[in-house]
């Protein structure tokens, strides 16, 4: 198969346990344009109306939309429905990928003019807020960087190695839980394996950011799909100074094809949040959110 | 008087800013040396006296965050200026306002192209790795290209003379406003030298800052609205934003006083919103909008990047010009220059080793010992390395972790600094003492104007060579001298104001400060009262000869909430008095007075402010375990005059504006509160009307002495009554204290255009048809004249009640939008 077609239904829905005077949210649910992927429809329903909507995209290249709500409100409800066509991606040679540390010498700064797309490269080889780099991750990373290995091959290893030695567990980690802490207990979601994964990388100098998006998981043999068990997912793509950008799903260990739908990259879950925002009042308020992915035709 | 430079060490290899290296004064010194070689010792301290309380009276404090009583320290600052003569600062100003140029262009092209970054001028490391790159303000174009509308610059002079560049401060610059409160002290020091030296002023700066402010604010046709955005009376420098917004004329806002709408940022003031052109921020960049930048952020403005992005409203300095504040960059400014500009860069840096290129690295840990060792980037918790104090074991930690990510460190060359003369007052001498200069730099029409003078910070020790005020320096004044238009400086030299200028009231009152205002006054109400009880009770307790008053008065407290349940009398009242815990003591509303003092410094004058300095000191100084009941006692006469005094300042200290008439209706709320709610306990207690609770009760009501004028007897219970209820002369009374709240809110209403308040009118018409007589001619004996009271008590429980509702009302029509607290959501 070539290609796949999907359908996908994402809906946040907030039940404010008091009245939201003002608020003010930031959605990144559209999907990006890229050379994998076509968006054929979309669609995003926001219930109350906002005072302000603006479509636009942030300093990624992610479609970004602004939304603000004037008028008091008890719920809010933003729901994306999308139809994305998948293409299947070209196939790479690890083995032929540079030694890592010649990736990271590509990437240092040497006083000589450097290319847009090294530089463009080089905004995802720092700190950022989930990201912190420490040498836990460098120690943590170092059976699968030994001197001389392809990058790539190197970035194999460590998502094995991510999939092999932590469990998925959705009530280990919350959305701000440290990374060391993630290090420690061996658990957490798919949003933790990537930030872990980014670290490691990036605390050994070398190029990797967050990709969100969907994932299409397979229902059980014999029983029906369930409508809102999918959830948004989060894996990681890493720069080749020769192949590019190269992704890797460290929760599911496999290279991210034609069940991945991509929706936006950063340096981290904060920059592209599906939703985030600041409201003034509220009370408590836990999101509701339904993901469903399902192939069409 | 003997030498004054018996002590001071002529050390070689040391810039002395006063001498030569021969020993002789340098000529631009030569008329201050001469003049103090005229004055005693004793004539120098005094001098040296007076301006300390010229601080104090002023109020010049400075904050320190590690500070457990976060307390209010006062600012250090030396009797003598460091002098510059005139020809070595004008080399010197061309330098910084050439290198705030340069800055600014840095900015330009981070926040645009990046072609420094593309062209390898600049390492994307020192920029896309440093946590105050802001990714979401690429792109945005300020108004007039102007991202650095103050900068500041830290100098040191090293051994050659020459001034060199030890940073740059390109935030928020914090230091111009102590500059000028500086200048205004020291100057009044030697007024006749500082007249005669002609130094240069400093006022012209400040004009210059306000007039590019307004210049660039988007502000159409419009009067511009320039605002000071301040993270609030914790920081370390609030008493500079509250300075300079003092001198600016701008108001001092801080993050909840702000909203954004439609992209466009407003004030929240009692008039309702009004748009906000421009906002001189004091708050760090990362904290300015929890939606796009740090989103734990609660000071900050939530859309504030929206509205600047649309160029709604002006933001300086620019958002993301932190990214400079990175000494990782001082070693490719020049070439930078040469690239822009092409021309060298006239101000050395300090030499600075940036490890994040290898060879470089190589470098800097080789001659390790000679060096001190930095973090690239402000968000490291990583403080300064000496190399050479390092034992061989911490040595290679530091190597370790320097090469394991090389680019977040920086090892520079350890700055001489050089040395000006301190007056030590103990020993009647001068001293050298090391210090640094901060330079400021102001954007105008035409190119950046350099501050004549800065601050000059001195080190505590007399070798240090880390100058920080947070770690316990002291400052000086900076004279540049000749050529200055002598005279003193004319604060406000402005246009000339005609009677179109006139304004009879702040039209940017936040409502925050109205709020505040409004709980000040109903807190030293409220204090007033408690002390008042509690000091009846007190006084009776020492006494021990009454117990029948101290019986009645501590029933009365009880019903009051005032004691606390549990323990023997003392404790209850030491707890009552003094635990800051226990939520209803005097003490925990004494604080709570002062949190809403510190909200509104800005509307009180310095003699009412040092006021509440005092009584807050006086109270924290009872602290102790168990003081003696005699020095609480003393405590509460001098609360009570203080609380007299506050009271004073209210009446005839403060412009009666609407933040006065909130002011004042807090006042009365409170006292009508208080009155009433005693007056219906106590008339409920019918055993209690006997002539040593009547006395007290007189007390309590602060009508003592009327009563024994008018009466020349004991207090009786119809004239007690007719005094503390009826009396519509006795600001004690309550017909007099509900009249007066009657017409406060009336004013209030037709001022504010809102709705008068009904609710009084029956209530005064009730109290003032009460007839006492029904007392005196109990017609139907005991039974009747407990119904009139209980009938008393009740209508007196209505005014209790009454006067809440208007409370709650003010605080729904006036302060709704103050409450609240933005949060951040996320899902995923």
């Amino acid at each position: 198969m070539k290609h796949a077609r999907y359908h996908v239904h994402h809906e946040t829905h907030y039940q404010y346990s008091s009245t939201v005077s003002l608020a003010q949210q930031l959605a990144h649910l559209w999907p990006r344009p890229c050379a994998w992927q076509l968006c054929r429809e979309q669609q995003l329903v926001v219930a109350p109306l906002p005072s302000q909507r603006t479509d636009g995209f942030d300093v990624f290249g992610n479609p970004l939309t602004r939304l603000a709500f004037e008028r008091p409100h008890d719920a809010l409800a933003v729901t994306a429905q999308l139809v994305v066509d998948v293409l299947a991606r070209e196939a790479r040679d690890f083995s032929a990928s540079p030694a890592w540390e010649v990736a990271r010498a590509a990437l240092s700064y040497s006083s000589a003019p450097v290319g847009p797309d090294l530089l463009k490269a080089c905004r995802f080889r720092f700190e950022s807020p989930y990201v912190r780099l420490k040498k836990n991750f460098v120690a943590f990373a170092d059976s699968c960087f030994p001197p001389g290995r392809p990058l790539l091959e190197g970035a194999q290893a460590l998502m094995e190695k991510i999939f092999a030695e932590f469990t998925f567990d959705h009530t280990a980690t919350q959305v701000a839980t440290p990374l060391l802490e993630v290090l420690q207990q061996r658990r957490g979601v798919c949003q933790d394996f990537a930030h872990l994964m980014l670290a490691c990388l990036r605390a050994r100098g070398l190029a990797a950011r967050y990709v969100s998006g969907y994932l299409l998981t397979q229902p059980p043999a014999g029983k029906p799909r369930l409508v809102g068990a999918d959830a948004s997912h989060a894996w990681v793509s890493v720069f080749c100074p020769v192949s590019g950008w190269v992704d890797f799903d460290p929760t599911n260990n496999v290279q991210p094809s034609l069940e991945h739908i991509t929706l936006a990259w950063g340096r981290d879950f904060s920059d592209v949040s599906p939703l985030r925002g600041v409201i003034l009042g509220g009370g408590h308020h836990d999101p509701e959110v339904r993901v469903t992915v399902i192939p069409v035709g | 008087m003997p030498d004054l430079l018996d002590r001071y060490p002529l050390t070689a290899g040391t810039y002395h800013e006063m001498l030569q290296s021969d020993g002789s004064v340098r000529p631009h010194w030569r008329r201050l040396f001469e003049r103090l070689q005229r004055m005693t010792p004793a004539q120098l301290n005094h001098r040296q006296a007076l301006l300390a309380r010229q601080i104090q009276e002023n109020g010049v404090t400075y904050n320190v965050y590690a500070d457990p009583k976060g307390a209010d320290r006062p600012w250090e600052l030396d009797l003598l200026p460091n002098l510059i003569d005139a020809s070595e600062w004008d080399a010197l100003a061309e330098g910084v306002a050439q290198r705030a140029t340069l800055l600014n262009a840095v900015l330009a092209d981070l926040y645009g192209p990046q072609h420094l970054l593309s062209k390898g001028l600049l390492p994307p490391e020192l920029v896309y790795g440093h946590s105050h790159f802001l990714w979401p303000c690429q792109g945005i174009q300020p108004p007039g290209g102007i991202y650095l509308h103050v900068y500041a610059v830290d100098l040191a002079r090293t051994p050659d003379g020459r001034w060199w560049v030890t940073a740059d401060r390109t935030q928020a610059p914090s230091g111009a406003g102590y500059a000028l409160e500086n200048r205004q002290i020291v100057s009044r020091a030697f007024p006749d030298l500082y007249r005669d030296l002609q130094v240069r002023h400093l006022t012209g700066f400040f004009r210059t800052l306000q007039e590019t402010l307004s210049r660039l604010a988007p502000h159409g046709h419009e009067a511009p609205l320039v605002v000071v955005l301040t993270p609030g009376r914790f920081n370390e420098s609030y008493f500079e934003h509250l300075y300079l917004a003092r001198q600016l004329g701008f108001p001092l806002v801080e993050g909840g006083d702000l909203t954004v709408r439609d992209a466009t940022v407003y004030l929240k003031t009692l008039g309702g919103l009004r748009r906000v052109h421009a906002i001189l921020r004091r708050l760090d960049d990362v904290f300015c909008d929890p939606l796009e930048l740090r989103t734990d952020s609660a000071l900050g403005v939530p859309g504030l990047l929206q509205a600047v992005r649309l160029g709604r409203v002006l933001v300086a300095n620019a958002l993301g010009s932190g990214v400079l504040e990175s000494p990782g960059l001082l070693g490719f400014l020049p070439k930078v220059n040469e690239h822009l500009f092409g021309e060298p860069l006239k101000l050395p840096s300090v030499a600075t080793w940036w490890c994040g290129e290898p060879p470089v690295m190589d470098q800097a840990l080789q001659k390790l010992d000679s060096l001190v060792f930095r973090a690239a980037f402000t968000s490291q918790s990583f403080a300064p390395v000496f190399g050479r104090d390092l034992s061989a074991k911490r040595r290679q930690a530091l190597v370790e972790r320097i090469q394991g990510r090389p680019y977040a460190y920086v090892a520079q060359e350890i700055a001489q600094l050089s040395q000006a003369p301190v007056w030590q007052a103990d020993a009647g001498v001068l001293l050298p003492r090391a210090i640094g200069m901060r330079v400021y730099a102001v954007a105008s029409e035409d190119g950046y104007r350099v501050l004549p003078g800065g601050l000059t910070r001195v080190a505590g020790m007399a070798d240090a060579e880390v100058i920080a005020m947070q770690r316990g320096g002291a400052s000086k004044d900076t004279w540049v001298l000749g050529e200055g238009a002598g005279g003193l400086e004319q604060w406000r030299a402005q246009r000339t104001l005609g009677l179109s200028d006139l304004v009879r009231r702040d039209p940017y009152l936040p409502s925050r400060v109205v709020e505040n205002l409004f709980w000040f006054g109903r807190y030293c109400e409220r204090c007033d009262g408690i002390a008042r009880l509690l000091r009846i009770i007190l006084a009776r307790y020492v006494e021990d000869d009454d117990p029948q008053a101290l019986a009645g008065a501590v029933a009365l407290a009880e019903r009051l909430k005032l004691l606390p349940e549990e323990g023997d009398l003392q404790s209850r009242l030491l707890v009552a008095l003094l635990d800051p815990g226990w939520a209803f003591s005097l003490h925990a509303n004494l604080r709570s007075l002062h949190g809403a003092a510190a909200q509104v410094r800005g509307k009180l004058s310095r003699e009412n402010w040092h006021a509440l300095v005092e009584l807050q000191r006086d109270v924290e100084t009872l602290d102790g375990d168990t003081p003696a009941l005699g020095e609480v006692l003393d405590f509460l006469n001098r609360l009570l005059m203080s609380l007299a005094a506050l009271s004073g300042f209210a009446l005839d200290d403060m412009t009666r504006d609407e933040g006065w008439r909130f002011l004042m209706v807090g006042r009365r709320i409170e006292r009508l509160q208080t009155l009433s709610t005693s007056l219906a306990a106590f008339v409920r207690q019918p055993a209690a009307f006997e002539a040593p609770n009547l006395g007290w009760l007189l007390e309590l009501g602060n009508s003592s002495i009327t009563y024994r004028s008018r009466y020349l007897a004991e207090p009786q219970l119809i004239p007690v009554l007719d005094l503390l209820l009826l009396d519509d002369q006795n600001p004690h009374a309550v017909l007099f204290q509900i009249k007066l709240l009657g017409s406060s809110l009336r004013r209030l209403a037709d001022d504010l255009s809102t709705p008068r308040d009904k609710t009084l009118k029956p209530l005064i018409e009730r109290l003032g048809h009460f007839d006492l007589g029904t007392l005196e001619y109990s017609l139907f004996g005991v039974a009747s004249t407990q119904a009139v009271l209980e009938g008393l008590a009740e209508l007196l429980g209505d005014i209790v009640e009454a006067s809440a509702r208007i409370s709650d009302r003010l605080a729904l029509r006036h302060f709704a939008h103050v409450d609240g607290v933005s949060h951040g959501t996320v899902s995923v």
